[in-house]
C-alpha cells in the first residue's frame, strides 16, 4: 500500500461501510442521543438479546466527559468515533472477515503486527459481560473484540460477535500522525480543499471540555438524572421499552457529566451506578418481556 | 507401541492461562486414559495463542483384558437387594457366584483398542476442560449448553501413529489439518502424525514448543539490546506472556524521546511493561535508558521498521499521559492530596481512610515519644504518617496502584519534604512479603508499624478475623510485617499494650461520630477483654509459622510465650526461646526435661490423690469438679519432728536456694543463657533425689515435705520457661 495514498478519515468509513455492507451487514445510521460508546446504541443493547439474526455496522459518535482535555492533548478527545459492527451469531470466519476489514483499509499484516490480547468486557452499568481482545496493530490497540456472553443480566442466545473499531486511533495509524488534530478528515477536490479533523472538532473539544469540567450546572444534572430515572420506570410500566432504554441512556451520560463535574464522592459513586444498572437491566427485560413471546413461537426450542 | 498427537486448536488463548491448559490438558488425558486402564506414560505438551498440542509417547494398541469382581447381597437377603444388584452388574442371576452365603459377580471385560479409548477421550476432555474463564459462540450458543472454549474452539487434530481418530466434540470434528501462522502461512496444512507436526508447523511458521519460543524472546531481547550497547533489564514474567503471545517470536528494539527520562524509571519501565508488555533497557551508566524491546509476531517485510516506528509512537502516547499525571499531580501538595482521603471508606465500620490516617498519625508519634521505636523524632513521624496515604489520590496512583507509596515518596521529595519522611512514605508498606527488605530508617519503622497496627487492630476489633484459608484483610501478612519490623529493629513492642492503643484510638473516633448511648454500646460489642488476647496470640501463631523456616520449635515458642507470667513482647521473648533450644539440645537439658516431667506427674498424682482423699473426707466421692494439679501440697517448710534431712533433699534445697534467684535475675536481665544454666545446676540434684528418695514416704509429713521440695521445683523451672508444653 505503500504507494497509495492513505485512506482519509471519511474514506476510512466509507470503506468500512462497504466492507461490512457487502458481508450482509446492514448499515445503520448513529443513535441520536448522547452516548458513552457505540454499545449503548440500542441496535446493539437490545437486539444482542432474542434468537434472532442481526448483523449491522454503524459508526457512534461517543462521549466521555472526563477524557476532555481542552484540544491540548494530542491523544485524547471528550468527543470521538467508534466504527461497531455486530455479528448474531457470531461466525466462524469472523476473524478473518475483522481482518479483511484491516486490509481493506489499507493494513498489511505482514508489514505491521497484529494481535488478539486478551481483553475481557464488562459493563456493569449495561450488566453485561463477553470474552475477547483487544486488538493491536504494532502495539495500539486498534479494535475491541468481543463475544457477548450477557447482556443486561441475561445470556446472549446465540452469541453476537462485537468488533468496535476506534476510528480516530486507526486513521492517526493508517496516516501516520501523531496529533488527532492533524488527520486528513476529508481530501481535496478539484480546488474544494479538504479539511482536517482540527477543522472540524478543535474548537469543540475546548468548548465541550469546559462545560463538562467547569460549567455544566450541577443542579440541573442532579434534577435530569431524577428525571430520566422516574421517566425510564414510567416507559417500563407503559410497556415501551425502547423509550425507557432512552432514559437509560440518558442517565448514563448525565451520571457521567456529573463525575467530570467531580461532585460524586467514591462511596456516591457505587450507588449510581448501581441505579444506571438498574434502569438499564430493567429496559432489557422489559425488552425481552415484549419479545419474547414472538420469539419463541418464530424459534423453536429457544429458551429465555 | 504406538504415539499419539492431539491438537486442539482455537482462537487466541489469554498468555496468563496457557500454562494453567497445559497441566490441564496433561491431568485430563492422564486421567481419561487411567480410567480406561491405559498408562499415559511419556507427555509432551505444548501451546501457543492458538493451539494446545499433546504427544503420548508409546501408547500401547489397547487395554488389558481385566476381570472385576463386585459383591453383592448375602443370598438370604431379600429380593429386591439382589435384583438391585443384577441390574448394576448387567448379568443374570446364574452367572453370579455363592460363596459362604453372599452373592459375587465376575466381570470378564476384553481389552479394548487404544483407538476407541482415545475416540472417547477426546471429547470428554474437550467438555471437561477447566479454563479459568470460558464462554459460548457461535450459531450453536442459540442453548446455554452449548460447549465451552477459552475462545471459540476451531480444529481438532487426533493421530495416533498415522490413522485418524474420528470423533467429534460441539459440532467440531477431528481431522488431520491444522492451520500454520495466522499470517504467514493461513491456508491449511496436513499433518501426518506426531512425528511431523512441530517440523511441520516450524515450517509454516510457528514454534509450537512454548519453551523453545520463550528462549527466543529471552535471548532475543538481550541481544537486540546488546547491539545496540544497551542492557536488558530482565523480565521473566514478560518472557512468558510475550511466548504466549506469540507462534513466531521477533523481539526488536525501539526507542523513546529522552526528554520523557525526567518521569520516575519505575514509571516508565510500569507504563512499558504493564500497558505495552515492553521490556526496558539500562544504559551503560546502569540507568535506565530511552530503549525499550517489543516482541513482533511476525517476520516482517521490511525487518520490522514499520513496527517499530508504531510501538514508538504508542510508547510515546503512555509516556506522555505520566508525564501528564507526574506534573499534574505535583500541581497539589501531598498535604492538599491528602484532603480527598476523605471520600475513600476504609471499611464501613472503620471510617475514611482519613479516618485511619488520622489514627496511624497519632499512633506513629506515640510509637516515637514512648520511645518503642528508639532514635525516631515524633513528629517526623507523625507528619510522614500523615502523608503516606495521600499518593492513593493522585492521577498517577491512580493509573498504577502499585505504585502506591513510591509516587508518594517521589511527591515528598519534590515538595521538598525531609528525606526521613519522604523515605517514610515512600517504604511504609513494606515488608510486603518475606524476603522483601525490611525497613531499618526510624521513621520508616515507626510508620510502617503503625500502619499495619491500625490494619491488624482495627479488624479484630471489628471481628473480622481471619478464619482457615480466608483472610480478605490479609492480617496475616500484616502479622508477619509487624514480626519482621520488631525483630529485624529489635524493637520492644507489647503486643497487648499497643493492641489497647489502637483500640484506644478507634474508640475515640467512633466516639466523636456517635451519640454516648451508642458509643457504650460499641465499646461493649467491640473492646472485650478478649480483644487483648486475641491480637498477642495470632501474634505468636504467626511467629510460630515465620520461625520454622528459622528452624526454631514451635513448642519451644509455646513454652515461653504460654507462661502464666510473660510480657506479650516478641524480642526478649524469641530470645529466651533460642536459648531454652540451645539447652533443649544439651544432655543437661534433656535430662532436665525428664527430671521436671517426672516431677510434674508425681505432682499430678499427689494432686489427684490429696484431692480425692479429701472428698472422700468430705463425702463427695462422686463430685465431677476436676482438681487442679496445682492443689499439690504447698513447699517446704520442713515438717517439724523430722530427723535429720537425707543428703539428696539437703542438696536439692540447698541447689534450689542458688538456682532460683540466679535464674530470676538472669530471666530479669534477659540473660537467658545464664537463666538455662541456673537451670542445668538443678539437674544433678534432681535425679540424685528421684535415685536416692521414695517421695511416697509413709510417714505423711515426710511425703508432704518431699512433694513441696518438687513443687518448689516445678516453679523454678516455670520461672524460665513451661516445661510442660515441650514435647519429648
Amino acid at each position: 500500500m505503500a504507494e497509495t495514498k492513505p485512506l482519509s478519515f471519511q474514506d476510512m468509513i466509507l470503506t468500512l461501510h462497504a466492507y461490512w455492507g457487502a458481508r450482509g451487514c446492514a448499515i445503520l445510521q448513529p443513535y441520536d442521543m448522547r452516548v458513552g460508546a457505540g454499545t449503548f446504541h440500542p441496535a446493539t443493547t437490545l437486539r444482542s438479546l432474542g434468537p434472532e439474526p442481526w448483523n449491522v455496522a454503524y459508526v457512534q459518535p461517543s462521549r466521555r466527559p472526563t477524557d476532555g482535555r481542552y484540544g491540548e492533548n494530542p491523544n485524547r478527545l471528550q468527543h470521538y468515533y467508534q466504527y461497531q459492527v455486530i455479528l448474531k451469531p457470531s461466525p466462524a470466519d469472523i476473524q478473518d472477515q475483522y481482518l479483511g476489514s484491516l486490509a481493506a483499509i489499507g493494513i498489511d499484516p505482514l508489514l505491521h503486527d497484529i494481535r488478539f490480547v486478551e481483553d475481557d468486557w464488562e459493563s456493569p452499568t449495561l450488566g453485561a459481560w463477553g470474552l475477547g481482545w483487544e486488538v493491536w496493530c504494532d502495539g495500539m490497540e486498534v479494535t475491541q473484540f468481543t463475544y457477548f456472553q450477557q447482556m443486561g443480566g441475561y445470556d446472549c442466545k446465540p452469541v453476537a460477535g462485537e468488533l468496535t473499531y476506534g476510528l480516530e486511533r486507526l486513521a492517526m495509524y493508517i496516516q501516520n500522525v501523531d496529533n488527532v488534530y492533524d488527520l486528513r478528515f476529508s481530501d481535496p477536490v478539484g480546488d474544494v480543499p479538504g479539511v482536517c479533523y482540527g477543522d472540524v472538532f478543535l474548537e469543540n473539544e475546548r468548548q465541550f471540555s469546559k462545560w463538562n469540567f467547569e460549567v455544566a450546572d450541577t443542579d440541573s444534572l442532579f434534577a435530569g438524572f431524577k428525571a430520566a430515572e422516574a421517566e425510564c420506570r414510567r416507559a417500563i410500566a407503559a410497556n415501551v421499552p425502547l423509550a425507557a432504554y432512552d432514559q437509560a441512556i440518558e442517565a448514563s451520560h448525565l451520571f457521567n457529566l456529573l463525575q467530570a463535574r467531580g461532585v460524586i464522592s467514591v462511596q456516591e459513586r457505587a450507588n449510581y451506578m448501581a441505579r444506571v444498572r438498574d434502569l438499564a437491566k430493567g429496559s432489557c427485560k422489559a425488552w425481552i418481556d415484549s419479545q419474547s413471546d414472538r420469539w419463541i413461537a418464530q424459534y423453536p426450542g429457544w429458551t429465555l | 507401541m504406538t504415539d499419539f498427537l492431539l491438537e486442539l486448536r482455537s482462537e487466541e488463548i489469554p498468555a496468563r492461562m496457557q500454562a494453567g491448559a497445559r497441566a490441564e490438558l496433561d491431568k485430563l488425558f492422564r486421567a481419561q486414559l487411567a480410567a480406561a486402564g491405559l498408562e499415559a506414560g511419556d507427555l509432551t505438551i505444548w501451546s501457543t495463542p492458538r493451539r494446545l498440542a499433546l504427544i503420548a509417547k508409546e501408547l500401547p494398541d489397547a487395554t488389558a483384558a481385566i476381570s472385576e469382581e463386585l459383591k453383592g447381597p448375602r443370598t438370604s437377603a431379600p429380593p429386591q437387594a439382589l435384583e438391585g444388584f443384577l441390574r448394576k452388574t448387567g448379568l443374570t442371576q446364574d452367572r453370579l457366584e455363592d460363596r459362604d452365603g453372599v452373592y459375587f459377580a465376575v466381570i470378564e471385560r476384553a481389552g479394548r483398542a487404544t483407538r476407541d479409548v482415545l475416540a472417547e477421550a477426546i471429547p470428554a476432555i474437550v467438555r471437561a476442560f477447566a479454563w479459568p474463564k470460558s464462554m459460548r459462540w457461535g450459531r450453536e450458543s442459540t442453548s446455554s449448553e452449548s460447549l465451552r472454549w477459552v475462545r471459540p474452539l476451531s480444529g481438532i487434530v487426533a493421530i495416533l501413529g498415522d490413522e485418524l481418530i474420528a470423533c467429534e466434540v460441539g459440532g467440531i470434528s477431528t481431522g488431520f489439518a491444522t492451520r500454520g501462522h495466522r499470517f504467514h502461512c493461513p491456508g491449511e496444512i496436513t499433518i501426518g502424525s506426531a512425528a511431523d507436526y512441530a517440523d511441520k508447523l516450524r515450517a509454516c511458521h510457528v514454534i509450537v514448543d512454548h519453551a523453545e519460543r520463550a528462549a527466543i524472546v529471552r535471548d532475543g531481547a538481550a541481544k537486540a539490546a546488546a547491539d545496540a550497547g544497551l542492557t536488558l533489564v530482565e523480565d521473566e514474567g514478560l518472557v512468558i506472556e510475550n511466548a504466549g503471545l506469540t507462534e513466531w517470536p521477533v523481539p526488536l528494539l525501539g526507542r523513546f524521546d529522552e526528554a520523557f527520562l525526567a518521569v520516575p524509571p519505575e514509571v516508565i519501565q510500569l507504563t512499558a511493561r504493564v500497558n505495552q508488555k515492553y521490556f526496558v533497557v539500562n544504559g551503560a551508566d546502569g540507568k535506565l535508558a530511552n530503549g525499550f524491546v517489543c516482541t513482533a509476531n511476525i517476520v516482517a517485510s521490511d525487518s520490522g521498521a514499520e513496527i517499530v516506528a508504531g510501538n514508538r509512537k504508542v510508547l510515546a502516547a503512555r509516556l506522555s499521559d505520566a508525564r501528564f499525571f507526574w506534573e499534574q499531580d505535583q500541581k497539589k501538595t501531598l498535604a492538599e492530596h491528602a484532603e480527598k482521603l476523605a471520600n475513600i471508606t476504609f471499611h464501613e465500620k472503620l471510617g475514611t481512610v482519613a479516618d485511619k490516617v488520622e489514627r496511624v498519625a497519632k499512633l506513629a508519634e506515640w510509637l516515637a515519644s514512648e520511645g518503642i521505636v528508639p532514635n525516631c523524632d515524633p513528629a517526623l513521624a507523625r507528619q510522614a504518617a500523615e502523608l503516606a496515604k495521600a499518593d492513593l489520590v493522585t492521577e498517577m496512583v491512580g493509573e498504577f496502584p502499585e505504585l502506591q507509596g513510591l509516587m508518594g515518596g517521589y511527591y515528598a521529595r519534590a515538595e521538598g519534604l525531609p528525606d526521613a519522611v519522604a523515605d517514610a512514605i515512600r517504604d511504609h508498606y513494606k515488608p510486603v512479603g518475606q524476603g522483601d527488605d525490611v525497613p531499618t530508617a526510624p521513621v520508616t519503622v515507626t510508620v510502617a508499624l503503625a500502619d499495619k497496627l491500625d490494619t491488624l487492630v482495627g479488624f479484630f476489633v471489628i471481628k473480622e478475623r481471619p478464619t482457615g484459608s480466608r483472610d480478605p484483610f490479609a492480617l496475616r501478612r500484616a502479622a508477619l510485617g509487624i514480626i519482621e519490623l520488631v525483630l529485624r529493629n529489635g524493637l520492644r513492642l507489647e503486643l497487648d499494650y499497643a493492641a489497647s492503643r489502637v483500640g484506644h484510638l478507634i474508640g475515640l473516633q467512633q466516639e466523636k461520630s456517635t451519640s454516648t448511648a451508642v458509643h457504650e454500646i460499641w465499646l461493649a460489642e467491640f473492646m472485650g477483654a478478649e480483644l487483648f488476647r486475641a491480637v498477642p496470640d495470632f501474634f505468636v501463631d504467626r511467629l510460630k509459622v515465620q520461625q520454622r523456616e528459622a528452624g526454631v520449635r514451635h513448642d519451644l515458642i509455646d513454652a515461653v510465650f504460654g507462661l502464666e507470667k510473660r510480657k506479650d513482647e516478641i524480642v526478649g521473648n524469641l530470645a529466651r526461646v533460642k536459648a531454652l533450644q540451645a539447652f533443649m539440645a544439651t544432655d543437661d537439658g534433656a535430662n532436665l526435661l525428664a527430671g521436671y516431667k517426672r516431677a510434674a506427674n508425681i505432682l499430678k498424682q499427689a494432686g489427684d490423690m490429696s484431692a480425692s482423699r479429701l472428698r472422700e473426707g468430705l463425702g463427695e466421692g462422686r463430685s465431677s469438679a476436676t482438681p487442679s494439679p496445682e492443689t499439690a501440697p504447698p513447699p517446704t517448710p520442713p515438717a517439724s519432728g523430722r530427723g535429720e534431712l537425707e543428703p539428696a533433699e539437703t542438696a536439692l534445697l540447698a541447689a534450689l536456694d542458688t538456682a532460683e534467684p540466679a535464674a530470676a535475675a538472669a530471666v530479669a536481665d534477659e540473660r537467658f543463657t545464664d537463666a538455662m544454666s541456673a537451670l542445668a545446676s538443678l539437674r544433678v540434684p534432681i535425679d540424685a533425689f528421684f535415685e536416692d528418695v521414695m517421695v511416697n514416704d509413709p510417714d505423711p509429713a515426710v511425703r508432704a515435705f518431699r512433694l513441696g521440695l518438687l513443687a518448689r521445683f516445678r516453679d523454678a523451672v516455670h520461672s524460665v520457661a513451661d516445661f510442660s508444653k515441650i514435647e519429648g
